[in-house]
């Protein structure tokens, strides 16, 4: 069996793992990359809209800085963030744009000049001052104070990763890609490499590594619709939960966007809202502005999604055969501006819809998008539970997001954590010598070994396609937009008996030659299942509404009992619910729990006095 | 009632020592608005466990989906069946290195044009993290950003007579396109002498044959065209100031 060495290992080659991997190599650390896919496909390149950092050049963005930013932050996490995390974030993200800038992004900029821009479907007018030409412009995004999202064109995300991979491969970073990661290889308080499986040739192999990161994004396709890319099955955070030592921060906060198409569920950008497109529908008629006066539109993902599906429960939805959906209309910003600033929804209306929409409507309707929740981690980025195990981006729980992630925070998160952690990995590896016990290593390996000797040659009869389509189902019905009672508990129900059956697992294909498809899925089903878990059981036991997570039952933001954060531990492999401890979401109170500005909900205010009293203005 | 569909599909799994390259028959009835990505996803599910495809974003948007259809190279997840005849063949990208099936290694080929073009800015300046951001005309922003629109899907390497003839050497227009993207890009201080190093020889500009089937076929329509065009002039330009420099020391 083939086994490398390496100071870092990145698992995951997204924005998030190659930052990091960029940081490690800059100081001269051997670091190796593991991906599923090409780095340059992993789905950051499928983040459309842009990146927020308040760099306050654009008219719009006048008087923007750090703290409008941090403000937004923390009030759209609707007070779960980790406030210090959210504070170190707002402040480095300027400098991470122009980092890139300075690596080749062809960052939109700033027109001096008269300019139009749309805002719920009105135009108005803007003058782009003429000392700030050239300089990074922005769009608006929702629950933002101020226009704040650096962009492309809407291939943000792609651009990032093309350039953050030419970094990669200037710097000569060794990626290995193609690789599935089975497990972390631990004593019981240090982590030291994987078990991974080759998707080239199906064998195994084993990294060793003084230091190993998860970066390995969403996990949303445990949903059955989610605008998440196929490979986004969360396998970093389930081998970490696999553990028993590391928790999953927030696993019931997951995010559910706005604007995915009906029915494939590919995203379109919210920079369509953010550039003035409005939401309508059975009548064709605006309705968001009866709802939020406010922010309309651009209110947070959290609160537009609710309100579609309100709006589509009270009968005003489109009928299709695919349910009801709304419309997307972005006619009104013209064939310019679409194909200029939103060439690829066009080309996802053309291709994936026929639709165009320079003069027809989108079909839309809210999907699974985000998980907030992830590996729990220190503000260094250093997992809880084992000594050198980092984790950076969407598969981290860091926290900046708290019960709700603006649009345009997660890109950002990539880049500006992969730049802090990536520091702080380097502290750590400084004169730090790894121990790798061999009898640790090879336990790790035949664990693996068996599973997959169990799944070819036994005799399960349960085929992981039906329970993953099963698992799908159950999260979707019973832990979406709006959670209640009686349907998180047959949720988590239904994945008790689907998790139970995947212990009988068995394949068609029966080849060890090659890299099996059937079997990727049939190693991976056990642990999503675990994560899909940890989701229902932590929205079940979570008795309020914050963010993303909204129950009927308990409509009221909940700071009395609930200003806590979900710590979901997979203690043994006997368990067949997740074991949920709380911390406190932040050390740090800058802003104390309070108004939101949109969304309705009803607070019941915390008495904790660390809470309570602000610290003195600083500024 | 859809169309009843016939999908044939080149199978062969290297890895295994039993293995034979064939094409192997699978029938479908069509639905609304199917795609090859519903259809390669149906077929594995229901049909063929071992069936060897890539796909990722599944929204053309991540290159990874790439495949011979009916003898052209293009995303399986945006072609939708209702413009394709009933009977459909289903072959890998050629050029790329076979993984089985339609699966084509197309990372490795990728990763090796990328140091071979040297895709990245080279500049002999120091990020400042506390300075504002060298200014740049939105213009040129967007010219820039109309070339990195490339998913590095192969197609325009599948579709390359030349490539077709030297999988090994021949750059592709990938490849060019990249260059160009770099030539564009006044943060990047490489001169043409220094381009004419990368693509200035026979696997890369001069060994283009002008067939264009990279054009034709590029999914999200870069104009490659006019990146071979444009490095040809510029490239001849630096030969024939070569040949005079050369020609001069003597």
């Amino acid at each position: 069996m083939d086994t490398f060495y390496t100071d870092l290992l990145c698992v995951g080659a997204g924005l998030a793992g190659e930052r990091v991997a960029v940081a490690a190599a800059s100081a001269g650390f051997e670091t190796i990359c593991l991906s599923i896919v090409p780095p340059r496909r992993s789905h950051s390149s499928a983040a459309q809209g842009g990146m927020q950092a308040s760099l306050g050049n654009c008219c719009m963005g006048e008087g923007d800085c750090p703290d409008v930013h941090f403000a937004d932050t923390v009030k759209g996490s609707d007070w779960g963030a980790d406030q210090e995390v959210a504070r170190l974030f707002v402040e480095t993200a300027p400098i991470a744009v122009r980092e890139m800038a300075f690596w080749g992004i062809p960052w939109n900029r700033v027109v001096p000049g008269k300019g139009i821009y749309y805002k719920a479907g009105k135009q108005y007018d803007k003058i782009e001052k003429d000392e700030k030409e050239g300089t990074i412009a922005a769009r608006d995004f929702g629950g933002t104070a101020k226009w704040r999202t650096c962009y492309t064109s809407d291939g943000t995300g792609h651009t990032l990763l093309f350039t953050m991979d030419n970094e990669v491969v200037r710097l000569g970073v060794t990626v290995h890609d193609r690789v599935e990661v089975l497990s972390l290889i631990h004593d019981g308080t240090t982590c030291t490499g994987v078990v991974a499986r080759c998707l080239k040739t199906g064998k195994l192999r084993t990294y060793l590594a003084k230091a190993t990161l998860i970066a390995t994004g969403g996990y949303g396709k445990i949903y059955r619709e989610s605008t998440n890319a196929v490979i986004c099955w969360g396998d970093g955070g389930a081998i970490s939960l696999d553990t028993g030592l590391v928790p999953i921060g927030n696993p019931e906060a997951v995010q559910f966007h706005p604007t995915g198409i009906v029915p494939t569920n590919i995203l379109v950008t919210e920079g369509c809202r953010g550039d003035g497109g409005t939401l309508k529908d059975v009548n064709e008629e605006r309705f968001m502005h009866i709802y939020e006066p406010g922010k309309q539109e651009l209110a947070s993902r959290d609160v537009v999604s609710r309100w579609m599906f309100h709006h589509m429960r009270i009968g005003k939805g489109v009928p299709s055969p695919y349910g009801p959906h709304l419309w997307l209309d972005i006619r009104h910003l013209g064939a310019h501006h679409i194909k200029t600033k939103l060439r690829e929804v066009e080309e996802i209306c053309n291709e994936f819809l026929d639709v165009d929409p320079i003069t027809q409507l989108i079909p839309v309707r809210p999907c699974q998008h985000y998980s907030m929740g992830g590996v729990r981690t220190n503000k260094d980025g250093a997992a809880y539970g084992l000594k050198g195990l980092y984790s950076a981006g969407e598969a981290a729980c860091w926290d900046m997001h708290g019960f709700n992630r603006l649009g345009g925070n997660s890109l950002a998160e990539t880049i500006v954590a992969g730049r802090i952690v990536g520091e702080k990995i380097v502290e750590f590896l400084q004169g730090y010598q790894g121990e790798f016990k061999t009898a640790v290593v090879q336990d790790a390996v035949k664990k693996q070994q068996e599973r997959i000797e169990g799944l070819i040659g036994g005799s399960g009869k349960e085929s992981a396609y039906d329970l993953r389509a099963a698992m799908g189902d159950a999260l979707m019905d019973g832990v979406g937009i709006f959670r209640k009672q009686e349907d998180l508990q047959t949720a988590v129900e239904k994945l008790q008996v689907i998790y139970d059956r995947s212990k009988n697992l068995g394949l068609h294909s029966t080849s060890t030659y090659g890299p099996n498809p059937e079997l990727g899925v049939a190693l991976r089903v056990p642990g999503m299942l675990r994560l899909a878990l940890c989701i229902a059981y932590g929205a079940l036991m979570r008795t309020e509404s914050r963010g993303a997570h909204a129950r009927e039952d308990y409509p009221e933001r909940n700071d009395k009992d609930w200003l806590k954060r979900t710590l979901a531990y997979w203690k043994s492999e006997k368990d067949t619910l997740p074991t949920l401890e709380y911390e406190k979401p932040s050390k740090v109170w800058e802003l104390p729990p309070g108004e939101r500005g949109y969304g309705s909900s009803k607070i019941i205010c915390t008495e904790d006095p660390e809470i309570c009293v602000p610290k003195p203005e600083t500024n | 009632m859809g169309r009843n569909l016939k999908f044939n599909i080149f199978r062969f799994n290297p890895e295994d020592p039993a293995s034979v390259p064939h094409m192997d028959a699978y029938y479908l009835e069509e639905t609304v608005a199917m795609t090859l990505f519903i259809v390669l996803n149906r077929i594995r599910e229901e049909q063929d466990p071992t069936l060897m495809f890539d796909f990722m974003c599944r929204a053309g948007i991540c290159g990874s989906c790439a495949v011979m259809i009916n003898g052209r190279p293009d995303l399986a997840c945006h072609t939708k069946t209702k413009k394709l005849p009933s009977e459909i063949t289903l072959m890998p990208m050629p050029v790329f290195k076979l993984i089985g099936d339609l699966s084509v290694d197309t990372g490795t080929w990728f990763r090796g044009m990328n140091e071979k073009v040297q895709s990245w800015v080279h500049t002999n300046k120091v990020f400042k993290p506390n300075e504002e951001e060298e200014r740049m005309d939105n213009a040129l922003a967007e010219e820039i950003y109309e070339l990195e629109r490339c998913i590095e899907c192969g197609c325009c390497v599948a579709a390359c007579g030349k490539a077709n003839m030297l999988p090994d050497g021949f750059m592709g227009a990938t490849a060019f396109n990249r260059v160009a993207r770099f030539m564009m890009d006044p943060r990047d201080e490489r001169n043409n002498d220094q381009y004419f190093e990368v693509v200035g020889n026979d696997d890369g500009i001069f060994g283009c044959l002008g067939l264009l089937g990279c054009e034709d076929m590029c999914p999200k329509k870069i104009p490659l065209q006019d990146q071979l065009g444009m490095l040809r002039r510029k490239m001849g330009f630096s030969q024939v100031k070569h040949l005079f420099q050369r020609a001069g020391k003597k």
